[in-house]
């Protein structure tokens, strides 16, 4: 086996087309192909050096539909045995009857009383096909529809960065402006609280959301936060 | 559309605050910026907020129409293009776009921003055409103004083309300017349940309750209005938003003053 | 073989091209976006997608659908451009769906569609390359997954002298033989996904001028991949 070298570095930022490594050292991950001797990106994204392995985070690009993440969805159907949900991505899922409610709902029954057009609710994948036909359900601890409120967009390759480790993040910013936030996988981020608080808690996830790949970004927003709600957040967090 | 996203856009209303935390009476920042299309007799872009809209003057000679036969001719086109947001499709331009396009045009024309007198060139034969395109690149809201004002700004900044044995000379821009005597600001005011707010964004225009936008001249004069929304306005309201039209026109205009004194 | 045009109308080298500007995420509504602009022709390119394909009878099970649209701006001619497609306009977009299919991994997307809008809002030649190479950085800044980004120029021969990225005043000139051949590349295996040819060339001229295109392809490749990173720098 010949060496590989390697011609970008670790947290680079790379494009398709880019030339990661030459030789057969090293091996294509995520988001990178090898063609011939060399392995090229193919998604614009963050390089990640894992041993031998080259891969990339997305930096971009829409949500797609995997088993078990819960997302935030939106009411645009109401079929004969269940509700068409819009999952911002390509495909849009079933919430069928069985899934809505603990309580059982009778064929023919009024739909709209459980779920109307344009309601979000916050559901759970269980199943993707290779089709991608999608189903969720709404039965499970913090599955329900959301009431009040407003609904932002984010990007769902940063929900990981706005959440945090273990919460911490999206906790330090409902510590400081007391709202309900709930981020789904999607990027449907809800937020409920005090209009002036609300303004703040956007601001903070979009400072995330467009920083995540900045070092130092935990500290910026607890800055954010205590100067805009002069307020001392005593939490430590790890990023 | 959303009932419980109305209501909560409402009650913080109420309190003096938007979805992105401005005041009811606030503009986003305002940018403006003139000959930006090499190809036009007169450009200019438009960036505010997130909504970006560039507007363009071409010329041309051709007909006057039969009943004013010593007059020039000038129209207003828009389309919302797909490029500029997710819910536009191809296709021919839609009410809202024709909407948008009518009621620019309607300002201009009646405010007598052009002296279209000055644009005949042969008595019932050949005068002058005007031709503005005003286009949204990115679309978040307030189309009216925005576009109201990159067409205004574009018209101050055309110049005239050479004429040659009756007919244009495409490419070859004299130092004349347009003969421009006006410059009516169109200013939309929203109202959302009790609330009257300008430069509203995409998500506060889904929400609208009525809308107004009234075309208002250097001295505070009407010469344009438009009435949108699906609810009734009361006369009060209308008082109240006219009042408000003309303090935000006059904020406008210097803004668009500054830029074309650059 | 000397050629009448040895030296050209406007002043520029034989292999050199007008001043490039490459900006990525310029329309904050779409999922990607970039403006490249090449002297005084100005594309805006906009990607929404993968999105639900609608009407569902173009859904293909295997892989997503790519769809372009090309479009100039009544403005960005010297006479106005009536709205709406023309023949001309919908010849454009096909060819540049056509450029720009072979790197796109469309196995990724089943049933949905990536729609490209591409506005030009200033033309002085050029106006098919410069869209392809703003749709290229689009799609990247969209985060689509795709092998490579496709660059495209036009290239020319005039009187048998070979020169890159045609003006409007070249393409125009009326007293020598012109040939306009726009040309799109894939820079990493340097396979063209675009050719098109307007005039007269030798099939020698046409290949070496082909040949002679490709540095100032890759050059323009590293253009397109400055604009997407410049986006991300702090």
């Amino acid at each position: 086996m010949t060496d590989g070298k390697l011609l970008v570095k670790d947290k680079d930022i790379v494009v398709p087309g880019e030339v990661l490594a030459s030789g057969m050292g090293y091996l294509p991950g995520h988001g990178t192909y090898r063609d011939n001797d060399k392995i090229i990106a193919n998604r614009l994204g963050l390089l990640t050096v894992d041993g031998k392995v080259l891969k990339t985070v997305p930096l971009a690009g829409r949500y797609m539909p995997k088993r078990n993440d819960v997302i935030i969805g939106k009411v645009i159907d109401i079929l004969m045995s269940g509700w068409r949900l819009d999952t911002n991505s390509p495909y849009s899922a079933v919430l069928p009857l069985k899934d809505a409610s603990f309580s059982y709902i009778a064929k023919g029954a009024d739909l709209t009383r459980y779920f109307e057009l344009d309601d979000y609710v916050v559901v759970k994948i269980t199943s993707v096909t290779s089709q991608k036909l999608v189903d969720v359900t709404c039965k499970g601890p913090g599955l329900y529809k959301l009431k009040g409120g407003r609904i932002i967009q984010v990007n769902t390759h940063k929900v990981p960065r706005i959440i945090g480790k273990k919460g911490s993040m999206v906790s330090l910013i409902k510590k400081a402006t007391d709202c309900k936030i709930i981020v789904g996988q999607n990027g449907i981020t809800w937020v409920n609280g005090e209009p002036e608080m609300e303004v703040i808690t956007v601001n903070a996830i979009k400072m995330i959301e467009e920083q995540s790949h900045i070092s130092g970004l935990t500290d910026k927003v607890q800055a954010y936060l205590e100067k805009t709600t002069g307020k001392k957040i005593e939490i430590k967090i790890e990023e | 559309m959303n009932q419980d996203l109305k209501n909560h856009i409402n009650e913080a209303l109420k309190k003096g605050i938007r979805l992105d935390g401005r005041k009811k009476e606030e503009y986003r920042k305002i940018e403006i910026r003139t000959g930006v299309v090499a190809t036009a007799e007169g450009s200019a872009s438009v960036k505010c907020g997130d909504t970006e809209v560039i507007a363009g003057i071409k010329l041309n000679i051709g007909e006057p129409y039969p009943d004013s036969p010593e007059n020039g001719v000038m129209m207003v086109g828009s389309e919302m293009l797909p490029l500029s947001n997710p819910e536009f499709e191809g296709g021919p331009p839609r009410i809202d776009a024709i909407e948008v396009a009518r009621v620019i045009d309607r300002g201009i024309r009646e405010g007598k921003t052009i002296d279209t007198k000055k644009l005949c060139l042969k008595k019932g034969e050949l005068v002058w055409m005007v031709m503005i395109d005003v286009l949204p690149i990115n679309h978040d809201g307030n189309l009216i103004d925005l576009g109201g004002i990159a067409a205004l700004t574009a018209l101050k900044n055309a110049k005239m083309l050479e004429v040659e044995n009756d007919k244009v000379v495409f490419g070859k821009r004299t130092k004349q300017d347009l003969p421009i005597t006006s410059m009516p600001l169109p200013v939309t005011i929203l109202k959302i349940g009790d609330n009257l707010i300008v430069d509203p964004t995409n998500a506060e225009e889904k929400v609208l309750d009525a809308r107004l936008t009234v075309s208002v001249l250097e001295d505070d004069t009407l010469c344009a209005m438009q009435k949108g929304g699906d609810t009734s306005l009361s006369i009060k309201d209308i008082n109240e938003m006219i009042d408000l039209a003309i303090k935000k026109s006059q904020e406008i205009r210097k803004k668009l003053q500054e830029a074309l004194a650059k | 073989m000397s050629s009448k045009y040895n030296k050209r109308t406007n002043d520029r080298k034989f292999d050199e091209t007008r001043p490039i500007e490459a900006k990525a995420g310029v329309i904050k509504k779409a999922d990607g976006s970039a403006m490249f602009r090449i002297g005084k022709t100005t594309a805006y390119a906009a990607v929404y997608g993968p999105r639900e394909l609608h009407p569902k009878h173009m859904q293909d099970p295997k892989k997503g659908l790519l769809r372009c649209n090309y479009n100039m701006m009544p403005f960005s001619a010297e006479e106005r451009v009536r709205p709406g497609p023309s023949r001309r306009s919908k010849e454009i977009s096909m060819v540049t769906q056509k450029a720009l299919l072979p790197v796109v991994n469309l196995e990724d997307y089943p049933n949905a569609v990536v729609d490209v809008f591409i506005e030009l809002t200033e033309t002085d030649s050029g106006s098919r390359c410069a869209g392809i190479c703003a749709a290229s950085i689009a799609l990247a800044d969209a985060g689509i997954t795709m092998k490579d980004m496709v660059v495209s120029i036009s290239t020319g021969i005039i009187d048998h002298q070979i020169v890159v990225d045609l003006d409007g005043e070249e393409e125009h000139i009326t007293d020598l033989d012109v040939a306009d051949i726009p040309i799109a590349m894939v820079p990493s295996t340097e396979e063209i996904t675009l050719l098109q040819m307007d005039g007269k060339a030798s099939k020698e001229e046409l290949l070496k001028s082909i040949e002679e295109a490709k540095p100032v392809l890759k050059k323009i490749a590293e253009t397109q991949r400055k604009a997407l990173k410049e986006k991300y720098k702090g």
